[in-house]
């Protein structure tokens, strides 16, 4: 279950190999961390490395191995990489694949873990330790973490951890991750005090592997040694079920979900925008007296500040829509709506799992894109991997904001639910959703003729999701956030200045029209005028062709200097007086369909392997954004 | 998709006369014994792993809003499967019983 990694990580940043480089790993520990799905793993791993993760933790679906730093009393530093949840060693997932080969030491700049910590969920003993048995054939020095405690006392279960150290010859602890309670046992061992047991490493017998109804006798027999008394079943899980999954009431509570949860992206997130807004004016002020008067001073201001101010303005607003799909995924309620999205997904030749992948779309298409590999079956991972960009990510707000937020002004539409923006936000949201929809059924009975694929989908007990995870969640994607737009729209809107002001004539910049970016933006007007777009317009549609959201800094920069010599006016009343309304809705319906996004053409690339999928995506999405874009405007223009 | 919902029909009725009663049988708040599982050896490990087992328990606990998948109690947890799956996993001849509120998810000592 994994939602939205942030935009655009992907692309530099160090995926695989350069996580632990070999200097790191020479002379270090390090620590496997695996388990099944939902059993916490994430949870803990937060727990004992807090912020010094190497890799940003894509929310949701693990689908990288992430390396943190666990800081130790005895002043020994311990790697532990977080790994995929898995059912055996015996991979069906590309996902699963991940874990296998780090555990078998095949992943060449690691090698083989020093130890593993297997953590297993207490309410689920007997099944869990299913996973135990090839674990511990891997011989490696283990610690069985049984987490959930709390959840195992509320519901009247219990276990004795002592025994089924005993029953399996590795040490026992445990913890609720959640709460943080029994993290210190954890801890310890990794510190290497437990690492090397003080009972003797007792020759346990193991089920042959491969006889799995014999495993689960074992696993039941273990259960009864070490006293296991399996809790009753989740009572709230079943009631909230009752409702969430009900025949009626479930779709409406899913369609009221995801319209509260845009309503208060939209609204509720302006008064921190408004601030973020005013501190960059502020201190862009504070900035622009403190510099001398100038050519320097103009490029600082008008470049660099307004590019990257109008797009931190932007940062609340992403931040909430990620909070927003921790706490669904996080609350256990995004598998029930995979589950009633089965069926609708079924019709065009997907699967309900393809729709987890799919909803972190809307965050951000790069880690949706790596969370197919959850997917078993070839030509489903392919198809959601084709179709996950037509999902409104969230590079799409920030020029749907601005558009909405100049073109249309905000009335109720029915009573503080929904106002006219949000309807037309909502409505940009199920154009991609559609045009995604459209583009399946066209694989479908085309390149990808469906195979029988199996659907099989474990629904996790209802949680209160934790604080503590979904903070240290907003922090990576804040952080990613903010280094994108001090580097990629940074430079930017840097050489997009410089570009505006070449070529000097008698020592004077030029005027914007007869720039190098006004020649530019002159040169594709043709190609964008039956859209209605301009040529201020086409050089935001270039320039964003590297990443969505600098078409903002790029209006930010151009009106910026054309504007420089009058009061400033707001980007907002700029674009209305260049933009017909027509013209204005063509350019939302070309940013719904457009491929605009390098980082996501390079994970397609390095997903399927090939340069041929994500260029006939981007020729695909491209053509499919300028005859939308094209109608719309004739539509409108009537 | 009308063609498709008639076929699986047709396949259903078909399974129904010549492999017994499955999953696909149990009503919501129904339990049944397993007894086979009648898939391709690659996805009776995976059920397997999910606690569909020969000779273990499993509850109809729910269904998704129209019917399909459905939602099996089985081994501790709440697996969802297509009801073209739920068709392959056969149980044992007059093993249903109902079951109104699950006190217990042991299915296996």
């Amino acid at each position: 279950m994994n939602a939205g990694k942030a935009c655009h990580d992907v692309a530099g940043e160090p995926s695989d190999s350069s996580i632990l480089d070999s200097s790191l790993r020479a002379g270090q520990h390090y620590v496997a961390l695996v388990g099944p799905p939902n059993a916490g793993k994430t949870t803990l791993f937060n727990r004992l490395t807090g912020l010094r993760q190497k890799v940003a933790n894509f929310p949701g679906v693990t689908v990288e191995y992430h390396v943190g730093k666990v800081r130790t009393s005895v002043g020994r530093e311990v790697f532990l990489i977080d790994l995929p949840g898995i059912y055996s060693l015996q991979p069906r997932s590309e996902d699963e694949e991940v874990t296998r080969d780090v555990l078998n030491g095949s992943k060449p700049d690691l090698g083989r873990p020093d130890s593993v910590v297997l953590i297993l969920d207490a309410t689920n003993l007997h099944r869990h330790l299913l996973l135990a048995v090839p674990i511990l054939n891997l011989g490696l020095p283990t610690l069985i973490v049984l987490n959930m405690a709390d959840d195992l006392a509320a519901r009247g279960g219990s276990v004795d951890p002592a025994a089924l150290a005993a029953q399996l010859g590795a040490p026992v602890a445990l913890i609720s991750a959640a709460r943080g309670e029994g993290v210190e046992k954890v801890q310890r061992f990794l510190e290497g005090s437990i690492a090397r047991p003080a009972m003797e490493p007792k020759r346990v017998e193991l089920p042959i592997l491969q006889d799995l109804p014999g495993c689960r006798r074992w696993a039941g027999e273990v259960g009864q040694e070490s006293s296991y008394n399996a809790p009753a079943p989740p009572l709230w899980t079943r009631r909230l079920d009752g409702v969430f999954l009900h025949s009626l009431l479930g779709p409406l509570v899913f369609l009221f979900v995801v319209i509260a949860v845009f309503q208060t992206i939209f609204s509720g997130a302006q008064p921190l925008m408004d601030g973020v807004e005013s501190l960059t004016a502020a201190s862009g002020n504070w900035l622009g007296s403190a510099l001398p008067d100038g050519l320097f001073r103009g490029f600082i201001i008008d470049g660099i500040w307004a590019g990257v101010g109008s797009v931190l303005v932007f940062l609340p607003q992403i931040l909430l829509l990620f909070l927003f799909i921790g706490i669904l995924e996080d609350s256990g309620y995004l598998a029930r709506a995979a589950l009633i999205a089965d069926r609708t997904m079924s019709l065009v030749g997907l699967q309900g799992k393809a729709f987890i992948p799919l909803l972190s779309a809307y965050a951000c298409a790069v880690p949706a894109i790596m969370a197919t590999r959850t997917i078993e079956n070839k030509r489903d991972r392919l198809a959601t991997i084709l179709i996950a960009p037509f999902m409104t990510c969230s590079a799409r707000l920030p020029i749907y904001l601005l558009v909405i937020a100049a073109f249309i002004p905000d009335q109720p539409l029915l009573g503080p639910l929904l106002g006219t923006q949000t309807a037309a936000m909502l409505g940009l949201y199920v154009l991609g959703f559609a045009a995604a929809i459209a583009t399946a059924q066209l694989l479908r009975s085309t390149v990808l003729r469906r195979q029988q694929s199996v659907f099989i989908l474990e629904l996790p007990p209802y949680r209160m999701p934790n604080v503590r995870s979904l903070l240290l969640r907003l922090y990576d994607r804040a952080v990613v956030f903010l280094k994108r737009a001090g580097t990629v729209i940074l430079l930017v809107s840097a050489c997009l200045w410089i570009l505006a002001h070449l070529p000097y004539e008698n020592g004077q910049p030029p005027k914007l029209e007869e720039s190098y970016a006004g020649q530019v933006g002159h040169l594709v007007e043709p190609a964008i005028r039956p859209l209605g777009f301009d040529w201020k317009i086409g050089v935001g549609l270039v320039t964003s062709l590297a990443a969505r959201e600098v078409i903002i800094g790029t209006l930010g920069t151009i009106y910026g200097i054309e504007n420089a010599d009058k009061d400033s006016i707001s980007l907002q009343e700029a674009l209305r007086k260049d933009l017909s309304p027509a013209g204005a809705a063509a350019l939302l319906v070309f940013f719904a369909f457009a491929m605009q996004c390098f980082s996501t053409v390079a994970v397609v690339r390095r997903e399927t392997g090939s340069w041929l999928w994500p260029s006939v995506q981007f020729f695909y999405m491209t053509a499919f954004a300028y005859l939308a874009a094209w109608g719309t405007f004739i539509l409108f223009s009537r | 998709m009308q063609l498709g919902f008639n076929k699986s029909k047709r396949a259903a009725d078909l399974a129904t006369r010549t492999g017994g009663d499955s999953l696909f049988d149990l009503r919501c708040g129904q339990a049944a014994i397993l007894e086979y599982l009648d898939v391709p050896e690659d996805l009776g490990r995976r059920l397997m792993e999910l606690g569909f087992f020969p000779g273990g328990d499993v509850v109809a606990a729910g269904c998704a809003p129209g019917g399909d998948p459905r939602v099996f109690r089985v081994d501790g947890s709440e697996i969802a499967l297509r009801a073209e799956t739920a068709r392959l996993l056969k149980i044992k001849p007059g093993s249903i019983r109902t079951v109104s509120a699950p006190k217990s998810n042991k299915s296996l000592p």
